[in-house]
């Protein structure tokens, strides 16, 4: 086969053309109707879309129900609600509820501390969201936000009463569990990760066995597993609190995750680092601590905060051992006689905090990705 | 060992010499370490598991699998195999583990071709189809699955009752008991039928083994095409001819309460496949999406300058290289799935954790009942693995 | 060569620091349960509080209220107990969410001290548990509803029907062994938590609901129209409910059987909360002098103070005022947990004497 060169060089071609070029009626053109297939497409869906969002708004604000007089009891009277089925949404129920969907069974009157544990949550995640503080001390802005938190929810100091696991609930149960299970599980993920990749047989092995037995099975047999073997693997006479049982069930779930995330960092970072450190005559730890480490985990942010989303998500599944966080408190605020029925509304509500912390996090993920991406192809 | 280098001394390892009894050997230290290690770890699980053995003791506990063999009572609602309440704990078991993989490879099917299709749309150069997708990906991967199973149910609950079914077709009626579509009974020719199938598509892959192999030789290619229709749909008709061409059509009609006859999908069996589903498709969108992107556009470019068409193109060069990248992702999204679909519990699909789990509620039994659930996922999960990686292997560059 | 001494060094390190961190983490939630042999009444009353296990959530039994306090029956019989030990304070009570799953675990682990959680005493939950039912708060029995419009008159009628049944219970049970004894094939669907089953129900996704008739007459009233609906004639099953204790500590077990005892007596004897108080001082009648502790040592007899039966009904009442507080709502009638010395039903106390 002979190949024939055109070496004349060909005449520069236009440079393409903008975007935005023919202003908002060319980007429709190019964008939504190029094609008779592609402009009843367009249409068929924005027909679609535009008609579901507005019996949605109709259904959200036009025709809900924003709150319910009381009856001779004093008791909320939901007939109006009932009477609207199907045509209204009946906010009202979040209105008398919304407190304990948020702090479940929480004391009423000092609903005002897991609220501020919300607030340094949020806080927390914020500042650990910022590139400028990523720094040592961060540890100890973490350290001290998650004693504050303690202090604030168990309370029995500075004259605060004392108030025991079984009556926490709601959102603050959802960001406790996860929180608390990436910041234990994380160290115990570094090492599992490093623990794979030693030379020692018998301690990778170790390594290998956790990550792919937890692995193979789902949170919910690990949950069920806190949930009624724990209490038969201690002595007699001891007994650990059903949250603290489930946050361990967590860690070690959210553990074997890390762990592999962890050890796709430590893959990835070259060769050439470990042999440039071991030929400086550092020790393992040093090694690892002031030479992979740092590097290998800012690798691996992006993924790690995808991995918490995941957690995040997954602690609604407490749900099904009886524990009251946000996803519970919901299903549980609509037994009550009068409030029954009204699930959707709840749902949708609990659906959009979920949504906001989720959606929040993912984004950031995605810009931080891209950031570091850039740092990198540079 | 760099091939860079050309001092010869550079790949020879260093001499072998026998391991001292003294801390300042690396590897005698080594030894020692994971012995230690090795050590604490099984105090631990020796000093769990005799507090346990005690725990069962005092608590009066039965232990073993002895209850496997006792009449389970409990009703199961739908499955695979025929079972009654009168049969035993270990066919009430295996009636889970059945219907737990019927979801999971349903529903891995369902959301592998979903997610590809939504992958590509949302590549899609029609701006208001992507950023659907988009939008759709956002929200089914931001909200938690389990909430998304309980606004499904919820959903196909408010479904009208049997005596108001949508009745779009002959014999397909959709209520609030499920969706009933026509079916036939199954006899033993169908079965031979299969079973002729079977064969059939074995001896395909033989045969186009060999055409390949011969294709290889001399260049010519062969049609395999008409021999798989002879042997995967011709034989198994000769078959089911040969016993009479049995048929009796099974349509569903409403007598009493329900519908009788024809195939039922329960609405929580439907709840659970929709919402893992759509929950993975959301997931498996952008791997595919990232699996094509990462082909490199030179690729298209090139393939379109030999002059393949835009379809050959994506099937014969950009596939083969983007399911390299998508593989890998994949798998642990089937295995995701199928973990998932332990979500089951909550709507009321009696899987293998909904089925182990009344069982340890009645035989008190937790130990055996978790360590049931976990054996079966663990199993699943290795298998899938294990498949993956086979044909993550098989599509692999071969570098040469 | 000093590599390696540095990395194993450091692993021990590390792995100490991680055990050490768990351990801390845990020692707060760490409970020492009391020993079997030990007096139960004294550990509750130097913790200042009894823990008291109680279902997730279940309309008039136990279940949070808009302020997440604990309401219903259940919850009002771990309260009279603890007002049994400390005297006035009915809030001296922790209150644990337990599934049904795990309620066993949980009273047998000492997580908490009773279960007050609609559980049914059968032979094998008591011998085989290591737990005791020390008295039976509330006779039930399984029953069925349906949707009027069917036009089902007897359970009987319900062959080939859908029944909703929640699993794990003696429920599930007695559905199949009814639906065999009679030869009625029944479409079982399996759902875990009560809740969902009502909604199930409700939204037609069954043509029946099984559960306790107490369960049936609450869901049946919180139902849009509960005229639409009936409750079979049919009482397929014995369901006594109760609270449970551990076994081997018999004065506390002792001490709940006779709180349930004085609540039963007191309405007997037409002790209310209001008048209670004046009874204690003026009423004659020589049981009530026993009872409320103006003659005699009975309270001391079960470990408790003296006056207890005045505290307990002050506060909570008697049986019937905890009965129509809680359950009459729902539509519940007495039924058989009538007085038997007033309306021949099925509540009894043995004399205080």
């Amino acid at each position: 086969m002979s190949v024939t060169v055109n070496h004349t060089p060909s005449p520069a071609l236009p440079p393409p053309s903008r975007v935005m070029a023919g202003g908002p009626l060319g980007w429709v053109r190019a964008n939504l109707l190029n094609g008779p297939i592609n402009a009843a497409v367009t249409l068929l869906l924005a027909y679609l879309v535009v008609r579901y969002a507005i019996s949605f708004i109709d259904w959200a604000f036009i025709h809900a129900i924003w709150e319910v007089p009381n009856d001779r009891f004093g008791r909320p009277d939901t007939a109006l609600c009932r009477d609207n089925k199907g045509i209204g949404a009946c906010w009202a129920v979040i209105g008398e509820k919304h407190r304990f969907i948020l702090f479940g069974t929480y004391p009423y009157e000092e609903h005002w501390r897991p609220a501020i544990v919300c607030v340094l949550f949020i806080a927390l995640y914020i500042v650990s969201a910022m590139r400028r503080f990523w720094r040592k001390e961060l540890v100890l802005v973490w350290v001290a936000t998650l004693t504050i938190i303690g202090i604030l929810m168990w309370g029995g100091v500075f004259g605060l009463s004392y108030v025991p696991q079984e009556r926490w609930g709601g959102l603050p149960i959802t960001l406790i569990l996860a929180t608390f299970g990436l910041a234990f599980a994380f160290p115990l993920a570094i090492l599992v990760a490093l623990g794979r990749r030693s030379r020692l047989p018998a301690i990778k092995a170790l390594c290998v066995l956790y990550v792919e037995l937890i692995r193979g099975v789902p949170l919910i047999s690990l949950l069920f597993m806190a949930s009624v073997m724990f209490p038969l693997f201690l002595p007699e006479g001891m007994n650990i609190d059903k949250l603290l049982r489930a946050q361990v069930a967590i860690i070690l779930f959210a553990g074997a995750y890390l762990a592999e995330v962890v050890r796709a960092g430590l893959q990835a970072l070259p060769k050439g680092q470990y042999e440039a450190a071991d030929a400086l005559g550092l020790s393992y730890w040093q090694k690892t601590g002031f030479i992979i480490l740092p590097q290998a985990l800012r690798l691996v942010i992006p993924p790690l905060v995808n991995t918490f989303i995941g957690f995040f998500k997954d602690t609604s599944l407490v749900l099904i051992i009886g524990i009251f966080d946000l996803l519970t408190a919901a299903k549980t605020s609509i037994i009550e006689p009068q409030w029954q029925g009204f699930a959707v509304e709840v749902y949708v509500t609990v659906g959009l905090i979920y949504f906001i912390f989720c959606f929040a996090m993912s984004k950031y993920s995605a810009g931080l990705e891209a950031e570091l991406n850039r740092h990198r192809v540079r | 060992m760099s091939q860079t280098t050309s001092d010869p001394r550079y790949g020879l390892k260093p001499p072998k010499r026998p391991m001292r009894i003294s801390w300042s050997d690396e590897r005698f230290r080594g030894i020692v370490w994971q012995v230690v290690v090795v050590a604490i770890v099984a105090a631990i699980f020796w000093w769990l598991w005799s507090n346990t053995v005690r725990n069962l003791e005092v608590r009066r506990i039965a232990s073993g699998w002895g209850f496997l063999g006792r009449e389970a009572g409990l009703p199961i609602a739908e499955s695979v195999i025929p079972y009654d309440p009168t049969n035993t704990y270990l066919r009430a078991l295996t009636v889970g583990v059945l219907n737990t993989l019927k979801v999971a490879i349903i529903g891995v099917v369902l959301a592998t071709v979903l997610g590809t299709v939504l992958g590509v749309l949302r590549l899609s150069k029609n701006w208001l189809v992507s950023r659907f997708v988009g939008a759709y990906v956002e929200v089914v991967r931001d909200l938690p699955l389990l909430l998304q199973l309980l606004f499904w149910y919820a959903v196909l609950q408010g479904l009208p009752g049997p005596r108001q079914a949508v009745n779009p077709a002959t014999g397909v009626f959709l209520s609030n008991r499920g969706l009933k579509l026509p079916w036939f009974e199954w006899l033993d020719a169908h079965s031979w039928a299969l079973l002729a199938c079977v064969i059939g598509i074995v001896l395909t892959l033989i045969w186009r083994k060999k055409a390949l192999a011969r294709q290889m030789a001399d260049g010519q290619p062969r049609r395999v095409w008409p021999v798989a229709l002879l042997l995967c749909i011709g034989a198994p008709l000769a078959v089911w001819a040969a016993q009479g061409a049995p048929f009796s059509p099974d349509i569903p009609y409403l007598r009493g309460f329900n519908f009788q006859g024809g195939l039922t999908v329960s609405p929580e069996f439907f709840a659970l496949l929709v919402g893992l589903t759509l929950y993975t498709a959301g997931f498996i969108c952008e791997i595919v999406r990232a699996g094509i992107l990462a082909v490199h556009q030179g690729q298209w470019e090139a393939a379109g300058a030999l002059g393949l068409p835009r379809g050959r193109i994506m099937r014969l060069v950009v596939l083969p290289q983007a399911l390299r990248v998508i593989i890998p992702p994949m798998t642990s999204q089937f295995l995701n799935l199928t973990k998932n679909s332990s979500l089951a519990v909550a709507i009321g699909y009696q899987d293998i954790v909904s089925i182990a789990n009344t069982t340890l509620n009645q035989t008190g039994q937790a130990i055996e009942g978790i360590a049931a659930i976990m054996l079966v996922y663990l199993t699943i999960s290795l298998s899938i693995s294990l498949f993956m990686n086979w044909y993550n292997t098989r599509i692999a560059l071969v570098e040469r | 060569m000093d590599t390696t001494k540095r990395r194993f060094s450091v692993r021990r390190l590390l792995a100490g620091v991680m055990g050490a961190g768990l351990i801390a983490a845990a020692t707060p939630a760490l409970a020492q349960a009391p020993a079997a042999g030990t007096n139960l009444i004294e550990t509750i009353r130097n913790r200042g509080q009894l823990i008291c296990g109680v279902s997730t959530g279940l309309a008039g039994f136990s279940a949070p209220d808009s302020q997440g306090r604990w309401t219903g029956f259940d919850v009002d019989y771990c309260r009279a107990v603890a007002v049994a030990i400390f005297g006035t304070d009915q809030n001296r009570v922790r209150f644990v969410a337990t599934t049904a799953q795990a309620r066993f675990t949980a009273l047998q682990s000492g997580e908490v001290d009773m279960l007050a959680r609609n559980t049914t005493w059968t032979l094998s939950r008591d011998t085989s548990l290591g737990l005791d039912f020390p008295a039976t708060s509330f006779y039930d029995g399984q029953g069925f509803m349906v949707k009027r419009s069917l036009g089902v008159t007897s359970a009987r009628q319900l062959d080939g029907a859908t029944v909703c049944v929640q699993p794990g219970t003696t429920t599930e049970q007695n559905l199949t062994d009814w639906a065999r004894a009679n030869r009625v094939t029944i479409r079982p669907v399996v759902i875990e938590r009560q809740e969902d089953n009502t909604a199930a129900y409700n939204a037609g996704r069954c043509d029946a609901y099984t559960t306790d008739a107490s369960g049936l007459a609450a869901v049946r009233s919180t139902l849009q129209n509960p005229n639409d609906h009936i409750i079979l004639p049919e009482i397929i099953s014995k369901e006594p409910l109760g609270p449970l204790v551990r076994h081997g500590d018999q004065r506390f077990a002792d001490l709940v059987r006779w709180t349930h005892f004085a609540l039963i007596a007191a309405e007997e004897l037409n002790l209310t909360s209001a008048n209670v108080e004046a009874a204690a001082t003026g009423d004659q009648r020589p049981e009530v002098a026993r009872m409320l502790g103006r003659s005699g040592d009975l309270g001391q007899m079960l470990g408790v103070d003296n006056r207890w039966v005045v505290n307990l009904i002050k506060v909570m009442g008697n049986y019937g005022e905890v009965f129509n507080r809680n359950l009459t709502p729902l539509g519940l009638q007495r039924g058989p947990n009538a007085l038997w010395t007033t309306a021949g039903g099925l509540q009894y106390a043995p004399p205080f004497r």
